[in-house]
């Protein structure tokens, strides 16, 4: 009997170290953390990223460079640098993981580049579009834009068409100024004249007022860079209620049309003029294959630069992994994540090895129909930009 | 000159949105003395019942709003029937605990239900367009939101000073005790105010969603405007809340086309000089 029961506690106990043992022989995983807005009213960011990042997983049949793949996401709810930065510390310190994707918002880049610099974790940002985060830290790689690279191309473009007078509308916070500098110094270089750099207030609701101005300012455009959603939803429509079309001012934007917000102008939005870096309709088969697998993984995903960000940092992340064999290694990682060049939806892209942002081609796009939906078309292309804003 | 007319046209227009937005309010809190932060709650289920029923069921916007409207005043009444009547004698921290929780979970029941993105009403060709006024042009339906807002401002005036309902309703706010004692429904007037306060909520959500777009967190996001202008205008006078929510409308728009870079540091200027002229508001009952 006593023996039985010796038996028996020995049979307990090596089950429970196997059982122990099994997760440590399937910790062989990669872990990638994605910090991005899953709750609130940004809560669309986190779920695009989401299902980019899935879709990309299982366009590669599921693996990434032969290791399993296991993402971990995290809630920042909105701009909260400090309750980001415990969310990566955690991540970091607690889950080990080894790579990070994500981020929205720049403050929220921004407070965790120490950690990511001490921990060597290569950090691949979604979307956060100021140009001065991946100075932060090595480890940060963008694939997403920045204004200087698309307000560049959209200054030259107004220039060459032989606009004298523009004038500027931008949200008075980070990008936004980002957008005025950028327009105003390529526009004054090209002979052009900035005739007012209006700030609205982060708040406004009613557009009206500046949409007057605009209009009384004589200029022949407006360049202007809101953030998506209610504001710019708001300004589209002052825009067109205020005829400020038919009085000769061309709208000039870069994310204002997004795919995202685009179905909600209605026909009032078609001939809007933008200058950016990716179209949901952009002509590939690297794009159809896209957004075939976007909507295979998630039939409400939209694709638009959240995601398109986010899959082309799921590519980086990809490659990172192979370069590395699965092991944590973060600077092994970021030699091969600089080297990068390949055919995304968006066109031929590659990784600046000395800025690690994403050089890109830049299109000008109209608003156009195509069917019941309206689609940014693409016009032209200015070829491949970088980031004017680290260049200076 | 121009500017000057831009201003006051533009002004008169959004403070009108205000007013609209805030007239509910005014009936809840002014009126009713009830601690009333679902407010924006109750106007934001009113816009995404208008939104839902022109966009997903194709209704006509004429006959969406009226439906709504209707809809959200049946909500009102059942949460005042059933909750909110037991707060009309707990204190007022207690009620503005209750309410702020509501919005909570209006909030999140719309986000589940709808998600997260921005609801737009669609207009009918009538009010999509624009007016021309010889000098500029408006959106027509501002002209809409005016003509309603002054249409509301005079019915409401008119029902609380002039009507038998009126009389009962301040009655029963006033001294209840003696107005159940001479025969005064009182728990049919609370009800009947509150839903016609969440009615007029409603109406507000969706006039006012052309310049306050409906979203989830609508229920808070513009709950400080509203409070605002009930409270410079006076607690419980409907005239006082639509003269309050042209001046700031008017201060509004003015600094926008003046000095933007202040952001809307006149409009809260404005509120505090004024609330330190008259802490009982412009016009009080």
């Amino acid at each position: 009997m006593k023996f039985h029961r010796r038996a028996l506690a020995c049979a307990l106990f090596a089950s429970a170290a196997l059982s122990l043992a099994a997760p440590q022989a399937m910790a062989q995983n990669v872990k990638v953390g994605i910090i991005g807005p899953f709750s609130g009213p940004f809560a669309h960011y986190g779920s695009l990223f989401k299902a980019a990042a899935q879709a990309y997983v299982a366009s590669q049949g599921g693996k990434l460079a032969g290791q399993n793949v296991e993402f971990i996401y995290r809630d920042t709810g909105g701009p909260n640098p400090a309750l980001t930065k415990t969310l990566v510390q955690e991540l970091l310190v607690k889950d080990k993981v080894d790579y990070l994707g994500g981020f929205v918002f720049t403050p929220n880049a921004m407070a965790v580049a120490p950690l990511i610099q001490q921990s060597r974790t290569p950090t691949v940002i979604f979307n956060a579009a100021t140009s001065a985060i991946t100075e932060k830290s090595e480890y940060f790689v963008r694939t997403s834009y920045t204004l200087w690279q698309v307000t560049v191309p959209a200054a030259q473009w107004a220039a060459k068409q032989n606009m004298k007078k523009v004038v500027t509308a931008v949200t008075d916070y980070g990008p936004g100024i980002d957008a005025e500098t950028a327009f105003k110094s390529e526009f004054t270089k090209q002979g052009g004249t900035v005739v007012e750099s209006i700030r609205m207030p982060i708040a406004t609701t009613d557009f009206g007022p500046f949409v007057q101005r605009i209009k009384a300012s004589g200029a022949q455009a407006v360049y202007t860079f809101l953030p998506g959603g209610p504001p710019n939803l708001g300004f589209v429509k002052a825009y067109n209620e205020n005829g400020l079309a038919k009085a000769g001012v061309q709208f000039l934007g870069s994310a204002e049309t997004d795919e995202y917000d685009l179905q909600k102008f209605g026909d009032a939005a078609l001939g809007l003029t933008t200058v950016f870096h990716y179209a949901g309709a952009h002509d590939s088969s690297e794009n159809r294959k896209f957004v075939a697998a976007l909507k295979k993984q998630d039939p409400n995903a939209v694709a638009n630069y959240a995601s398109v960000g986010a899959w082309d940092g799921m590519y980086v992340i990809h490659k990172m992994i192979e370069a590395t064999g699965g092991k944590k290694d973060g600077a092994k990682a970021m030699a091969a994540a600089r080297a990068l060049a390949w055919e995304s939806p968006r066109g031929p892209v590659s990784i600046d090895p000395k800025t690690r942002h994403i050089t890109q081609n830049v299109y000008l796009r109209k608003v156009e129909k195509a069917g019941d939906a309206l689609v940014n078309k693409e016009l032209l292309s200015f070829g491949a930009q970088t980031d004017f804003g680290l260049e200076k | 000159m121009n500017t000057l007319l831009n201003i006051l046209i533009d002004g008169l227009a959004y403070g009108m949105v205000l007013f609209v937005i805030a007239v509910g309010l005014s009936v809840t809190l002014g009126l009713m003395r009830f601690v009333n932060l679902s407010h924006g709650a109750f106007a934001m289920v009113g816009g995404y019942c208008a939104a839902l029923l022109t966009r997903e069921a194709q209704w006509s916007f004429w006959l969406a709003v009226p439906a709504a409207v209707l809809a959200t005043a049946l909500l009102g009444g059942l949460l005042e029937a059933l909750v909110l009547r037991h707060l009309y004698r707990r204190k007022e921290l207690e009620q503005v605990l209750f309410t702020i929780g509501l919005s909570f979970v209006l909030i999140a029941t719309t986000n589940a239900l709808v998600g997260p993105q921005v609801q737009m009403i669609p207009l009918p060709p009538l009010l999509s367009g624009s007016v021309d006024l010889g000098f500029r042009t408006l959106p027509a339906q501002r002209l809409l939101v005016i003509g309603a807002g002054c249409a509301v401002a005079a019915l409401a005036a008119w029902t609380v000073s002039c009507t038998r309902f009126g009389i009962w309703l301040r009655a029963a706010v006033d001294h209840s005790g003696t107005a159940s004692s001479l025969g005064i429904p009182i728990r049919t007037v609370q009800c009947a105010s509150f839903a016609a306060g969440a009615a007029l909520a409603g109406l507000g959500g969706i006039l006012g969603a052309e310049l306050m777009p409906l979203e989830p967190y609508y229920a808070l996001k513009y709950l400080v405007l509203v409070l605002v202008v009930v409270s410079v205008g006076g607690m419980g006078s409907i005239t006082g809340s639509l003269l309050a929510a042209v001046l700031l409308g008017v201060i509004e728009t003015a600094s926008k086309y003046l000095a933007s870079e202040w952001g809307s540091l006149f409009f809260f200027v404005a509120m505090a000089l004024l609330l330190a002229w008259r802490p009982n508001g412009l016009l009080k009952r």
